[in-house]
């Protein structure tokens, strides 16, 4: 077990320096934009799909995706980062607001919970307290760079919280549970952190 | 899609430093690392794990790698392929050399896994170096009695450039004669002499005539780079098999 870092024998960078405080450690800058799922891709037509906030109580709000796409609008340009090691900066989404959704859920009586579980098509969770999902720090995004969102990038609709690990940035996302109690999702049941930030480099349980 | 809960106590993943015991060229492409690794905890067949490079100056770079050893292995098996704008993968397969270490941590994923636990038949999917996780699946099935093998039929169906850029091509002409895996080859651009298999990217037909028809309820693991595990996950679901039996690993370029 190596409390220092292992010195690897003639290695020496080939990439050019990122931009000072970009680059979470143990990332590279990647300008592709790789596809990471578990299992295939869900495809669900716009006709059926929609979007729910559910509290524990059993009340929710249901978003059709006319009704969704009336909504108003964000056009967050962020960098991501991916457990994988890969980051890509200043990717551009459009999306709607996490904050507009859950105003949107007080209005009708929903209240607050202190961590949320996004659901999906094809069975995906991701677990999130809900001091990470405001404050303009989260949207569920349907546009990337100008166009629809691919299927295979998550499309019609994923999540995006840009400050975690991006797979807690939900593909395919359906709705939020808002829960009383944190409680891990599918990759967080399977040996990543729960939390993920980036920056602190929380890639696996029990990294600090 | 469903987690099974990986209720094993979890202590940090510590990063540790194997040695390389011996290093063995695949094809012109790519290198399998023997690595001993010091305490380690054991794997599951289709896990991967993190390594770091960390230069004099302080620079460090991680990039994660598919564990191919059977988990009844002495050695951790790696198997990199070399990509010619990447720095991680330059240096795995020509600068590090027997006796050196190699920092690592892992094992990681428990998704992408298979042990005899698995009802059905087993059926691989590999596109380049895709094969990597799906060889620790069957040596471990080639490690176990022939009366535990004969319960989980599987068959791999591994599409390559060229007959020479097929990785542990050897050993699963072995598999096929020994240990009874049904092997189907499609190579995409140039075909040996006389060659009988497949020459062309997977399609439906050809998946069709590979996997299990989809009331025998197979599990399909696929892996290799992302428009081919697209494709055939797709193509899978299109020709009815369960979304929730079909596990997919991209491999992105990690150089």
């Amino acid at each position: 077990m190596a409390d220092k870092p292992f010195i690897a024998r003639g290695f020496h960078s080939r990439r050019a320096p990122a931009p000072p405080g970009r680059l979470p450690p143990g990332q590279y800058e990647t300008r592709d934009f790789p596809v990471l799922s578990a299992g295939p891709t869900p495809r669900t037509p716009l006709a059926r799909w929609d979007f729910t906030i559910r509290s524990s109580n059993g009340t929710s709000v249901r978003w059709s995706w006319d009704e969704f796409q009336a909504l108003p609008r964000d056009t967050p340009t962020v960098d991501i980062h991916c457990v994988t090691k890969w980051s890509k900066f200043d990717t551009r989404w459009e999306g709607v607001s996490l904050d507009t959704l859950l105003a949107a859920a007080r209005a009708k009586g929903i209240t607050e919970e202190p961590f949320v579980t996004a659901f999906c098509d094809g069975g995906y969770t991701t677990n999130l307290a809900l001091a990470d999902v405001t404050g303009g720090q989260a949207w569920v995004a349907f546009g990337y760079d100008g166009a629809p969102l691919a299927p295979e990038h998550g499309g019609p609709a994923r999540l995006l919280v840009p400050h975690l690990y991006f797979w807690k940035s939900a593909k395919w996302v359906r709705g939020l549970q808002l829960m009383e109690r944190d409680d891990p999702g599918f990759w967080e049941q399977l040996g990543y952190h729960d939390h993920g930030d980036p920056w602190r480099e929380q890639r696996y349980r029990g990294d600090p | 899609m469903t987690a099974v809960r990986d209720t094993a106590a979890a202590p940090r993943l510590e990063w540790r430093v194997a040695s390389v015991v011996d290093v063995r060229d695949e094809t012109p492409h790519t290198r399998t690392l023997l690595l001993d690794v010091p305490h380690w905890p054991g794997h599951r067949a289709g896990q991967h794990v993190d390594v770091r490079l960390v230069a004099e100056d302080g620079y460090q770079a991680q990039r994660s790698y598919s564990i191919a050893s059977a988990p009844e292995d002495a050695t951790v098996a790696l198997t990199v392929e070399r990509l010619g704008d990447g720095e991680v993968s330059p240096y795995l397969c020509d600068v590090l050399r027997t006796g050196d270490g190699l920092e690592l941590r892992g094992p990681i994923g428990g998704y992408f896994v298979w042990d005899f636990m698995q009802r059905g038949p087993l059926f691989l999917a590999a596109g380049g170096s895709g094969i990597v996780p799906l060889m620790a699946m069957l040596r471990h099935r080639a490690r176990a009695s022939e009366d535990v093998r004969a319960r989980v039929p599987v068959r791999l169906l591994y599409t390559a450039r060229t007959w020479d850029d097929i990785i542990y091509r050897d050993e699963l002409l072995r598999f096929e004669d020994d240990t009874g895996v049904r092997i189907a080859f499609t190579l995409t651009r140039s075909t040996p002499m006389g060659w009988h298999g497949y020459h062309r990217r997977v399609d439906s037909a050809m998946l069709q005539e590979q996997i299990w028809p989809a009331a025998e309820v197979p599990n399909a693991f696929v892996c290799g780079p992302t428009p081919f595990v697209e494709s055939v996950a797709n193509l899978l679901v299109e020709l009815g098999h369960d979304a929730a039996r079909v596990r997919t690993e991209r491999f992105g370029p990690t150089g």
